[in-house]
């Protein structure tokens, strides 16, 4: 990035206020905690600027684009029929929360309260849920992702009005998945999505964090921003398996903090899948705050044109007996950018760790580019930790068996593609979601580079 | 096996390919009719498999010179696809995995772009199935590699098998099986040449790129080609084969060496 381009700190910090003066005006919140929370954002918001290249977490990825474009809240909820939203419900979901620009849409959601139900389990929006389970949420909200150095996170708590809230109570196991649906409308708007998941000790529960667009024809082009948040809390013996699907527009911004709480002996999967968006980062932090917790973060990434996704992710061995895997994906055609920084934190006493981390990433055009920055810490003597990163071009070898089969050489360098990228999609247990990627996949690479 | 005025199906002339420059094929003539078994023997290194991948169009040998052509037509002006649409197929010597695409979606894929490509019907999915578990049936394999990655954690035998699936549902009408039975124990052997043998016409050929005899005691032979330095240097009948197996190929060599030193 130039000078001549780059923002300075007085307008970046200029920037983010300027997109809190653009919030409407809401009812005030009668809890007190929550306000604080808010207040606290609002002044780390005035106190921090947006990041840049200088910035050691932001080297490979310039967000000046972002600073150059003015956003503000939706003043009113767009009205949809649910016939255009249905191709985004997921067949094996039965409950649904879904936010249009940020805002909750209760009549294309199907919540559970919770307290009527036989089971207890929690899908609500916050301000519905904070009534009867403030107890549970309040430990918990904006506890997980630390927003005092994080401009995005603080822009997003110091929204925070709504949220999507789920909460599984102890020893039950939720057999659906839960659908969170994040739609995207309007152009030149800000949407700050909130999540809170808490697994009571000894529960299990599915969660699909989903982000689309549904544009008005005309709008296609159009930018958007969606700053998301999302904290994971697993209790002792919790299981928790999280989907995040960013499917958003080619012109949008797509910021996104995702902290996760590792109980004792918990276990966490998650498979996120980068598709859209101009410019998307994604920070994954999960912390092992207890013995013999598991963690299993898988990505894909899947870009084109002139397209950045960036993938941060942290995995912090805290505690001793932990496991981690990590397997990261990119598929890189036109002249678009990848970015992955993949930390891996064995702190000392967390003996027994056994931590395997794996980037392979797939240059489709000389202009595509992939930054990978595998970093293992350990400060431990008992561990077992591997990772490694390739960056390569298709197989000629490969390609050739496939010609020699009938297939001509795109479509079977379009299959091969495909293949790489599936591998990630594969481990979604939910088989309508699966399928739909696939399908978005095959196309996706059928069109690349 | 050998029939009175069959077709001629693949002619070699003169060919002559290199690879990164180092020359492995030096002027080889080599004929093939239809209904006809032959087996291509000799030593590692003497361009055995080199011939197969040319023929296949592998992209990275080089035709310097020389024709093919298969049944009639140009065969080194086609693309590697459009060879095994022409009914050209190759069971490679080490079958490629591919991780993430189901082996079943992958079969029916192929054979459907060649069926379509020869004008005829394609089978929507829960026709293949029918017609391919049939066809695995032969080569008495478990309809589970189905849905497994197309050979993907297959042991060697596995891998051939799945080969010769492809061929049998892609029907074509030169097949070349290169080194299709190394790897294999007995039993996976005598499977894979039961399947070949079911497959073979009076209308297809079939060419055995091998190193060893064994193979050809289950598909036998009716011409056995010597290969040593990039061309053929003695063609026999089945008795060949056996005479290599128990005398080496240096007799060969040598007797060529004779035959090329005697004064004209």
């Amino acid at each position: 990035m130039s000078d001549a381009t780059a923002l300075t700190p007085a307008i970046a910090g200029r920037y983010l206020e300027s997109l809190l003066a653009g919030q409407p005006q809401r009812a005030a919140s009668p809890l007190a905690w929550l306000k604080a929370l808010r207040a606290e954002a609002v002044e780390r918001v005035g106190a921090l600027r947006l990041p840049t290249t200088r910035d050691e977490e932001w080297r490979f990825t310039d967000i000046s684009l972002l600073g150059k474009t003015s956003f503000a809240s939706a003043l009113s909820a767009t009205y949809l029929e649910a016939a255009d939203v249905a191709p985004f419900y997921i067949e094996e979901a039965t409950t649904r929360l879904v936010f249009v620009d940020g805002i909750y849409a209760p009549e294309l959601s199907s919540p559970n309260a919770g307290s009527g139900t036989h089971s207890g389990v929690v899908v609500s929006n916050l301000t519905s849920a904070m009534a009867a389970h403030a107890a549970a949420i309040k430990p918990h909200l904006g506890r997980h992702a630390p927003f005092t150095n994080d401009a995005f996170a603080a822009q997003n708590t110091a929204f925070l009005h709504d949220a999507a809230v789920v909460i599984v109570p102890r020893d039950v196991s939720v057999a659906a998945p839960v659908h969170l649906l994040f739609i995207a409308t309007q152009k030149e708007v800000v949407s700050t999505p909130r999540c809170l998941v808490l697994a009571e000790a000894g529960s299990a529960v599915t969660v699909i964090e989903d982000y689309v667009v549904l544009y008005q024809p005309r709008w296609q082009e159009e930018a958007h921003f969606t700053n998301a948040v999302t904290e994971v809390v697993l209790a002792d013996n919790a299981h928790v398996t999280h989907i995040r699907v960013q499917r958003e527009g080619s012109k949008a911004f797509h910021i996104a903090n995702c902290a996760v709480s590792l109980g004792r002996a918990s276990n966490y999967q998650s498979v996120s899948v980068a598709l859209g968006a101009r410019l998307s980062r994604y920070n994954l932090n999960v912390m092992h705050t207890a013995e013999g917790a598991t963690c299993a973060l898988d990505g894909l990434a899947l870009i084109s044109g002139r397209q950045l996704a960036d993938t941060h992710s942290c995995i912090d061995h805290a505690q001793p007996h932990g496991t981690s895997r990590q397997l990261h994906k990119c598929i890189v055609g036109g002249s678009a950018h990848a970015v992955f920084n993949g930390k891996v934190m064995v702190r000392e006493g967390a003996q027994r760790t056994d931590a395997r981390q794996s980037n392979r990433n797939l240059l489709l055009t000389a202009k595509a580019h992939i930054d990978t920055k595998p970093q293992l810490e350990i400060f431990a003597s008992d561990v077992k930790c591997t990772h490694g990163a390739t960056v390569g071009q298709l197989d000629s070898e490969e390609v050739f068996y496939l010609q020699s089969r009938g297939l001509t050489d795109a479509a079977a360098r379009n299959l091969l593609t495909y293949a790489f990228g599936a591998e990630i999609i594969d481990r979604i247990p939910i088989a309508s979601l699966k399928q739909q990627l696939e399908q978005t996949v095959l196309e996706q690479t059928a069109s690349l580079p | 096996m050998i029939y009175q005025d069959s077709k001629v199906l693949l002619e070699v002339r003169g060919l002559c390919a290199s690879v990164n420059g180092v020359e492995i094929l030096k002027d080889l003539d080599f004929t093939v009719k239809s209904g006809e078994v032959h087996a291509i023997m000799g030593l590692n290194g003497s361009g055995k498999s080199t011939f197969a991948k040319v023929l296949a169009g592998h992209p990275a040998y080089e035709v310097t010179s020389g024709s093919v052509l298969f049944e009639g037509q140009n065969l080194l002006a086609l693309k590697p696809e459009e060879r095994a649409r022409a009914g050209l197929f190759l069971a490679f010597q080490y079958p490629i995995e591919v991780p993430g695409v189901g082996n079943g979606q992958f079969l029916r894929l192929t054979y459907n772009t060649v069926q379509k490509q020869r004008g005829k019907e394609e089978l929507d999915p829960l026709e293949f199935d029918d017609f391919v578990r049939d066809k695995m049936k032969l080569l008495e394999m478990n309809p589970d590699f189905l849905d497994r990655s197309v050979n993907e954690g297959f042991s060697g035998g596995e891998k051939k098998r799945n080969e010769i699936l492809q061929m049998a549902l892609l029907e074509p009408r030169l097949a070349i099986l290169d080194e299709t039975d190394s790897g294999l124990d007995i039993d996976a052997l005598r499977v894979v040449a039961h399947g070949v043998n079911q497959l073979t016409t009076k209308d297809n050929a079939m060419v055995m790129v091998t190193h060893y005899q064994r193979l050809l005691n289950y598909i036998v032979p009716d011409y056995v080609h010597v290969m040593e330095a990039g061309r053929i240097i003695k063609t026999g009948g089945k008795a060949l084969a056996l005479e290599l197996e128990t005398r080496g190929y240096e007799w060969v060599s040598a007797e060529h060496q004779a035959a090329a030193s005697v004064p004209v």
